[in-house]
């Protein structure tokens, strides 16, 4: 064992204490949000943003909750749940009604942020409810029953009185703005991207990559799956909240499957795990369609190929190769390398 | 001192009995072998003694604890711990996350510094590093502490394996046919490094291994295994020399 004598090399690339604490996944996709709010920011400062442009901003923002909440399910914890949109449902409804019943007992400022929690603690009870006998299941299996799931939900939301039935929930307050969103992104963005980097997220990775193996080293499996579970419906719930307070009201209709498997779609094209790959094709999921309204009715089938298209070239290596090529620092030391070849010259 | 003792210890699957009356007694620091031919039952041992089946019969002791039934977790945490005949390593993380994982129940914190790193978490986090690092170094993987486990050539895959076990700091360590997939001169320095791995952390270590020339080797006392039930234990030279171990698993 000769290698007991390097005993003082350094850990290679050194860990100081605050790059333990924010990894370049934590600093990218906060420096990635932060970028896009200044642009809006300005944009909107400087008076060219149009109505168009503003109206996308707070559903761009909702999506990408959504997807880096799902991300933690299908991407950190490996496990598919097709029942995001009910989540965010029971979310929705919960702080809606809320905000809704508790109108004349606390002013605005307080209300708002009260009825995201509410929102976001019924759909994260939904989830522990939902998960303790679901998450036995794996696989195929735990996929059709989220699916189940997020149907049922949607009839008896239906079926009830004060959910407003089929008609839906109206006059719900408009409060959502896009720096709120903004702000809870942060938040979403700060829990899930510090619990990935953490004892806790190593264990929800392990489950992911070798549930035996996992279980051999003692880690709970069932703790981190429903741990992951609940905290994915929680922030469900909260952007199902900021959606009802964006639109101003509520139907169930608006949380089908086909809800879900959008989310699935952001989380997969932005890749499995990438919370910074789900931000920004949360964006683009939401921008597309809209840029596409001008093509009428060929709309869903651009969007499709579209679709297809960039799947295609997210699986394929040599895109990947390409990608590697126009990182930053590759750009640079790339310059560099000709620059230094010119002077030679 | 006995480490590991098993007693008439038997699991059925449905009409199946995989393994009957299996009693063994290990000494701390020993290198025991558990041989046999395939489908004699030595995985099914070592799931049994791991919590993943539940024995039908029998009772198994660790350090004079009895942990006969319960779950994987809890006998992970009284002091087993093993490697894989088909490897099992997190192939997403890095070596070091796979070792850090090994600490999961030795150095905590709880969900709320995970989520705000406050309090304890850097800290932790570094008394995690430094032991971790120093496993690796160790098993000679120190410089491959930060690549995913995945690219490791395939006898690294093995030691990490064994230094992640390592990691949980156990009394016993299972070790399921180490040397599977291995040439020659691998299987040469694996000895040494099992070897090593007894002297150094002063392990009791349970092997399963078909490379005769590895328990041989390495082993003081084995156990052989034929249709789930002893056929011969004791020391290893002994038993090799037995005629019904030859007609039954090492042939004329």
């Amino acid at each position: 064992m000769g290698a007991k004598s390097e005993k003082n090399k350094p850990f290679p690339g050194g860990i100081g204490r605050f790059r333990q604490k924010y990894d370049n996944n934590f600093l990218i996709s906060f420096g990635i949000m932060i970028a896009i709010f200044l642009f809006c920011f300005l944009m909107i400062a400087t008076g060219n943003a149009t109505r168009h442009f503003k109206s996308l901003l707070v559903p761009a923002g909702i999506n990408i909750i959504l997807a880096i909440s799902l991300n933690l399910v299908v991407g950190i914890l490996g496990e598919l749940s097709l029942g995001h949109a009910g989540f965010m449902s029971v979310g929705a409804y919960a702080g809606c009604l809320f905000s809704i019943y508790t109108q004349e007992l606390f002013p605005i400022g307080v209300r708002f942020p009260l009825s995201l929690l509410v929102g976001g603690l019924v759909a994260a009870f939904f989830g522990l409810v939902i998960g303790v006998p679901v998450l036995r299941l794996k696989g195929d299996y735990l996929a059709i029953v989220t699916l189940a799931f997020g149907e049922i939900i949607r009839s008896v939301i239906i079926n009830l009185d004060f959910t407003g039935g089929a008609a839906g929930l109206k006059n719900i307050e408009k409060h959502t703005t896009y720096t709120s969103v903004f702000i809870i992104i942060l938040i979403t963005l700060f829990v899930i991207l510090n619990l990935i980097n953490s004892r806790h997220g190593r264990a929800i990775m392990a489950i992911r990559d070798n549930r035996i193996a996992a279980e051999s080293l003692g880690v709970n499996i069932t703790y981190f799956k429903l741990l992951s579970f609940i905290l994915a419906a929680f922030f469900a719930g909260i952007a199902g909240v900021l959606y009802g307070h964006n639109i101003g009201s509520l139907t169930a209709a608006q949380f089908d499957y086909n809800r879900s498997i959008e989310i699935l779609v952001m989380v997969v094209l932005g890749g499995m795990g990438n919370i910074k790959g789900s931000i920004i094709s949360a964006i683009l999921i939401t921008i597309i369609p809209e840029m596409l309204r001008g093509a009428d009715k060929y709309r869903m089938l651009f969007y499709s190929i579209i679709l297809i298209i960039m799947m295609l070239l997210n699986a394929s290596p040599r895109f990947a190769e390409f990608k590697r090529k126009i990182r930053i620092k590759n750009l640079a030391s790339a310059l560099k390398s000709k620059s230094r070849q010119k002077e030679e010259v | 001192m006995t480490i590991l003792e098993t007693k008439k210890l038997g699991i059925s699957f449905g009409g199946l009995r995989a393994v009957d009356d299996f009693s063994i007694s290990i000494q701390k620091g020993q290198l025991y072998g558990l041989i046999g031919p395939n489908g004699a039952g030595k995985t099914t041992v070592f799931n049994l003694l791991t919590g993943v089946y539940k024995p039908t019969d029998g009772s198994i002791t660790l350090d004079g604890e009895n942990i006969t039934g319960k779950s994987t977790i809890e006998i992970s945490k009284a002091g087993i711990a093993r490697t894989f005949q088909n490897i099992r390593l997190f192939k997403n993380l890095s070596v070091l996350d796979n070792v850090k994982l090994g600490l999961h129940n030795r150095v905590k914190y709880n969900l709320l510094t995970s989520i705000f790193k406050v309090g304890s978490y850097s800290r932790k986090e570094e008394e995690m590093n430094k032991i971790a690092l120093e496993l690796l170094r160790v098993f000679g993987l120190e410089n491959e502490a930060q690549l995913p486990a995945s690219s490791l050539p395939y006898g690294m895959q093995r030691k990490l394996e064994i230094a992640r076990a390592l990691a949980t700091n156990p009394k016993l360590l299972l070790l399921d046919e180490p040397a599977a997939g291995m040439n020659p001169n691998e299987t040469a320095e694996l000895m040494e490094t099992i070897k090593f791995v007894r002297d150094e952390f002063d392990m009791t270590i349970l092997l399963i291994e078909h490379d005769m020339r590895l328990v041989a080797g390495i082993c003081e006392e084995i156990c052989v295994l034929n249709f789930g039930t002893v056929l011969a234990k004791g020391k290893t030279s002994e038993v090799l020399n037995d005629p019904r171990v030859i007609t039954a698993y090492l042939g004329e």
